[in-house]
């Protein structure tokens, strides 16, 4: 990008020069988005593309805009409003182009994921069935028990943490726990799931695949989320809380459970459910550590457990002789997974709307 | 960030529950450094078969020793996140400024949503939609690509005919690791001391100007740690990399052909659900690698973000 | 303490509330249900087998109609891997196995078999045997002949171009346009793979040189996983061909394989025919039908590229137990009803009745 050199002398004077109208830019907009869209249509019409391509005719109507509202700027208001307006261009395209990706995968999973989106899918499983039909109560079953598993194994553990690093943590031992919390955080999900098979592979010799390996997988994934949440929750809590509650001769641990927990409760609430948000959706881990099954499976120390997202992928993966009913279910599959952790943010959200503590601050 | 939420050092006298209470809580700490160092070593256990014995005793290997096995690995694993990165990067902080600095307030935090709704997205349906979606669709921008710019060694012909390239598996990485990156560099972007940018304002800095000298500078450390994280993330990421790259293979830096690199993680997703004996143990050693590869990233990037803190307390 | 009890009361109700709802609607309608004992089965219990995921397709297809006759049984496949399968079926954990190959020599040898009485012979069927058919995508064609020569070449991608001269003379009806050839191969580990190059290095050795696995022995060509994302990568590009389960070449043109002097096409005739013209394992039991698969038969009418995959089993089980379960089902898996409905599932192609003969007097064995 050019730079803008603050002591250009080649516009005489900012006030005399005139500004833009402020309908200026949005008639370039207009304008270019008329070009581009026209230009696409010939093209659609010479070529052999017929199909109209509103992702082409975006990002040309974002490089025309660009061209123009620079052009325009820097004959009339000079080099330092010119720049300024093209990052302005640059900065607003950057966020379409990021809604571009998202608009169309919701987009597609609705299309292709509605075909599926029955009855029966949420009261079958795969068991005995071939070709078309079935569901997805196995794998429903699955990602819930072991989401919640890992919850109830990781929240203590992180909460207990947090609490630590907050109430208690001094010195070496604290910093270091704060440092490996956060490089936990990075560990690539697939090696959470290698770590359980081993644990339970040098237990119970190789190829052993249980719905507890998987949940065991998603705790290690989850447990410095939650501390990190908790955290930062924890530190939100006025320090005034803490000294009152001293000052009335209550013991420390019971100022945290009785003072600092119940303040700072709602945003630890939506902290965990985020954190399960996160885990629901994970393949990997669950692929290597729990497999997968068509039966439905209650119980975590025996045997295979299916879950939602490896369901979507084995459907995807392998296809039988009817491949669009395999198709059918993996889309299905994706769109409740994604509703699942749509709700799962909105729930955490309304937790930290409603239940937010009402302490002055 | 005040971090001194720590209580004053009164002697207070000790009581049986606090005892108790602080000690579950120092385990609990404990514990996760603990659990990071059985991760390490429960790895690194299952892996040393794979090293220690014969490289013909092992399939997937096909008579290749070990690390000529990795390399390319290794490599498509780095290339990938990298072309990912250089990608998401600049719309990430051009995002960030947009939500903290050109979008009107009200709308601001409504927008912050939406990007954070990209995470929200489960990885395979990313896949799904990276496989059946983008590729087809910009497979006949890469033909064109290699027709045109074929000279240029990254565009190298001939083009995939499927599009599922390292670029389309790059590009699908890069959506991913977007909101992280937002995420993190519009905090940054928004603790920008307010006086720095009013001062610029107010000896008649354009918006952009303003942001050069005041934004910018103080979010540099931030933009750069948030991307070392997003580096991680698209560094580990197994299942939308599984399911879009066509990986067959060998070292090359072309984007645009069929013959790929794969990516340790979506190597490891690809052969694990069939490997047996020694050939689990390989996989588990090549996720060794990724697992310190990882580590040593996330290690920088927090190391950056911690010095900065320290800096930023001093303000 | 009031709020903390009250938000995690809040929390435990929600969760049980979840689940409670989950769980009333997850007495899926296809599960097993006590009242549902209209059967004139008397068998009963939990058959647990596992092994390769190539046949997974068809044992759900097995499973679903032997659960069916008897709803009182569960049986349980775990597409382990054959490797993994054959593992457990020795440490006794699977009852019976499927394995893309049989037990070794050295593995007979052994005879540690946990779940079998010691010293009898261990059964195996080649009960799963699958074309592999070359598929490609060529606008105007839609069939090729071709040898395995050329075709090892074309995979290798030392033929670049649909109209190279070694095409060429062997299709001299067909016009063959200029058009680059894109090969694709399975990115995923699989059987497919496996005996797709275990053809190739049988009937081109000269070309075909890598080792045989599972995984892909050379670099270039386009990488799709698992076999629909073979289909989808082939009938989506132009100029493509790859290999895939015959069941899964739909409208896309297929290669006719030179045996012999002929060029043969593949059919479900054919692909059995090449496990009867196979010699058997020299040094096996009667019951032990383990075949020396013959890839460079010249017999007439045979289709060489196939998965076969064998069912294991013990013929002495420790357990009597698992024998009433296993024998059954095997029994099952073999007759005509199993394969045909393997066959509109998996498009298995169904075993010949010298095959079937020899396979049921093997199974009567289990005991």
């Amino acid at each position: 990008m050019s730079q803008a050199t603050t002591t250009d002398r080649s516009v005489p004077n900012t006030y005399a020069s005139g500004l833009l109208g402020k309908r200026v830019p949005w008639y370039v907009l207009g304008a270019a988005l008329v070009i581009s869209a026209v230009s696409f249509l010939l093209i659609g019409q010479a070529g052999d593309e017929a199909s109209f391509n509103i992702v082409g005719v975006v990002l040309l109507t974002a490089v025309l805009y660009m061209a123009g509202i620079f052009v325009t700027s820097l004959l009339i208001e000079g080099r330092r409003k010119a720049t300024d307006r093209l990052v302005t261009a640059l900065v607003g395209t950057a966020f379409t182009i990021a809604l571009l990706p998202l608009i169309s995968l919701i987009f597609t999973v609705l299309t292709n994921g509605t075909a599926r989106f029955d009855l029966e899918f949420f009261t079958y499983s795969m068991r005995s069935i071939v070709g078309a039909g079935g569901g997805i109560v196995h794998a429903l079953v699955g990602t819930l028990l072991m989401t919640l598993t890992a919850a109830i194994i990781s929240v203590p553990v992180g909460l207990l943490a947090a609490i630590y690093l907050v109430e208690y943590g001094r010195g070496n031992i604290a910093r270091a726990i704060t440092f490996f919390v956060d490089v936990m955080t990075g560990i690539p999900s697939i090696v959470a799931g290698l770590f359980a098979y081993s644990v339970f592979a040098i237990f119970f010799g190789p190829g052993i695949k249980l719905g507890i390996a998987g949940a065991i997988a998603l705790s290690v994934i989850m447990i410095p989320i939650v501390v990190r949440s908790c955290e930062d929750m924890l530190k939100l809590v006025p320090n005034e809380l803490r000294e009152a509650s001293y000052a009335l001769g209550v013991p420390k641990w019971l100022t945290i459970t009785k003072v600092v927990l119940p303040t700072s409760i709602a945003g630890i609430m939506t902290g965990v459910t985020l954190a399960i948000a996160r885990v629901v959706g994970e393949t990997a881990p669950l692929l290597i550590a729990a497999g997968f099954t068509n039966n439905l499976n209650y119980n975590l120390f025996d045997g295979r457990m299916q879950s939602l997202p490896v369901m979507v992928y084995s459907q995807y993966v392998s296809q039988g002789t009817d491949p669009q009913a395999y198709i059918d279910r993996a889309w299905a599959g994706a769109l409740t997974l994604i509703l699942i952790v749509m709700a799962l943010n909105l729930v955490a959200r309304l937790i930290a709307k409603y239940f937010a503590p009402k302490t002055g601050r | 960030m005040t971090t001194p939420a720590t209580t004053p050092r009164i002697k207070a006298k000790q009581r049986l529950g606090d005892r108790i209470f602080s000690s579950t809580a120092l385990t609990a700490g404990t514990l996760i450094l603990a659990v990071l160092a059985a991760v390490a070593a429960f790895l690194l256990v299952e892996s040393v078969p794979a090293l220690t014995e014969d490289p013909e005793e092992i399939d997937i290997l096909a008579g290749q020793p070990f690390w000529a096995y990795v390399a390319p690995l290794v490599f498509g694993t780095i290339w990938s996140a990298a072309l990912a990165l250089l990608m998401a990067v600049p719309v990430s902080i051009g995002i960030a400024l947009f939500i903290s600095h050109y979008a009107p307030r009200k709308l601001a935090a409504g927008l912050g949503y939406i990007i954070d709704l990209l995470a929200a997205v489960p990885s395979v349906v990313f896949g799904l939609w990276g496989a059946n979606v983008l590729a087809p669709a910009v497979q006949p921008f890469y033909s064109w690509l290699t027709e045109n710019l074929g000279w240029i060694p990254l565009f190298a012909p001939p083009a995939s005919g499927t599009g599922r390239t390292i670029l389309t598996a790059a590009i699908v990485l890069a959506v991913m690791v977007l909101p992280i990156i937002t995420a993190l560099t519009r905090e940054v972007f928004l603790q920008t001391p307010v006086l720095h940018e009013e001062a610029a304002l107010a000896l008649g800095a354009t918006r952009w100007e303003m942001i050069r000298t005041a934004v910018l500078p103080f979010g540099r450390p931030g933009i750069i740690s948030a991307s070392m994280l997003g580096l991680g993330r698209a560094l580990g990421e197994t299942m939308a990399v599984a399911m879009v790259l066509s990986a067959s293979g060998g070292i090359t830096f072309a984007l645009l052909t069929s013959s790929n690199p794969g990516t340790i993680a979506a190597n490891i997703a690809l052969r694990f659900p069939e490997a047996f004996g020694l050939n689990t143990n390989l996989l588990i050693a090549t996720g060794l690698i990724l697992f310190a590869i990882t580590l040593v990233v996330n290690m920088i990037a927090r190391w950056i973000i911690g010095r900065r803190k320290e800096f930023s307390g001093a303000n | 303490m009031n709020i903390t009890r009250n938000a995690k009361r809040w929390g435990s109700l929600a969760a049980i509330a979840i689940a409670g709802s989950v769980v009333l609607s997850s007495c899926a309608a296809n599960e097993p249900n006590a009242d549902n004992t209209d059967s004139e089965s008397t068998l009963s219990g939990t058959l647990v087998g596992g092994g390769a995921s190539s046949q997974q397709t068809a044992q759900e297809a097995w499973v679903a109609a032997f659960q069916d006759m008897h709803p009182e049984v569960t049986v349980e496949y775990d597409p382990t891997g054959s490797g993994t399968g054959r593992d457990n079926f020795i440490a006794g954990a699977n009852w019976f196995t499927g394995s893309d190959r049989a037990f070794d020599n050295e593995e007979l040898a052994e005879d540690n078999f946990a779940g079998c009485v010691p010293g009898t012979p261990i059964i195996e069927i080649p009960a799963y045997i699958s074309p592999i058919a070359i598929i490609f995508n060529l606008e105007g064609v839609d069939t090729l002949n071709l040898d395995a020569a050329t075709i090892a070449r074309i995979f290798k991608g030392e033929i670049t171009q649909w109209n190279d001269e070694a095409i060429a003379s062997q299709n001299p009806d067909v016009e063959l346009p200029a058009t680059p050839i894109t090969a694709v191969h399975r990115s995923d580990e699989s059987g497919t793979t496996e005996n797709f190059a275990d053809y190739l290095a049988a009937a081109a050795p000269e070309v075909w040189t890598a080792e045989v696995s599972g995984d892909w022995a050379w670099e270039g060509g386009e990488a799709a996983q698992g076999t629909s994302g073979v289909v989808d990568t082939v009938s989506g590009g132009e100029g493509t061909i790859g290999y895939a389960d015959a069941s899964r070449a739909g409208d896309l043109g297929t290669v006719a394989v030179k045996v012999g002097e002929e060029y043969v096409d593949y059919s479900a005739e054919a692909a059995a025919a090449i496990v009867d013209a196979s010699p058997m394992v020299e040094g096996r039991e009667d019951v032990d039908l383990a075949i020396e698969l013959d890839r460079t038969s010249t017999a007439e009418g045979v289709y060489p590229i196939v998965l076969v995959s064998y069912l294991i089993a013990c013929s002495e089980y420790e357990d009597a137990e698992r024998a009433e379960l296993v024998k059954p089902y095997l029994e099952y898996v073999i007759s005509d009803e199993g394969q045909a409905v393997a066959a509109e599932a998996a498009g298995i192609a169904p075993i010949s009745v010298d095959l079937y003969e020899r396979a049921q007097a093997a199974v009567e064995q289990i005991s």
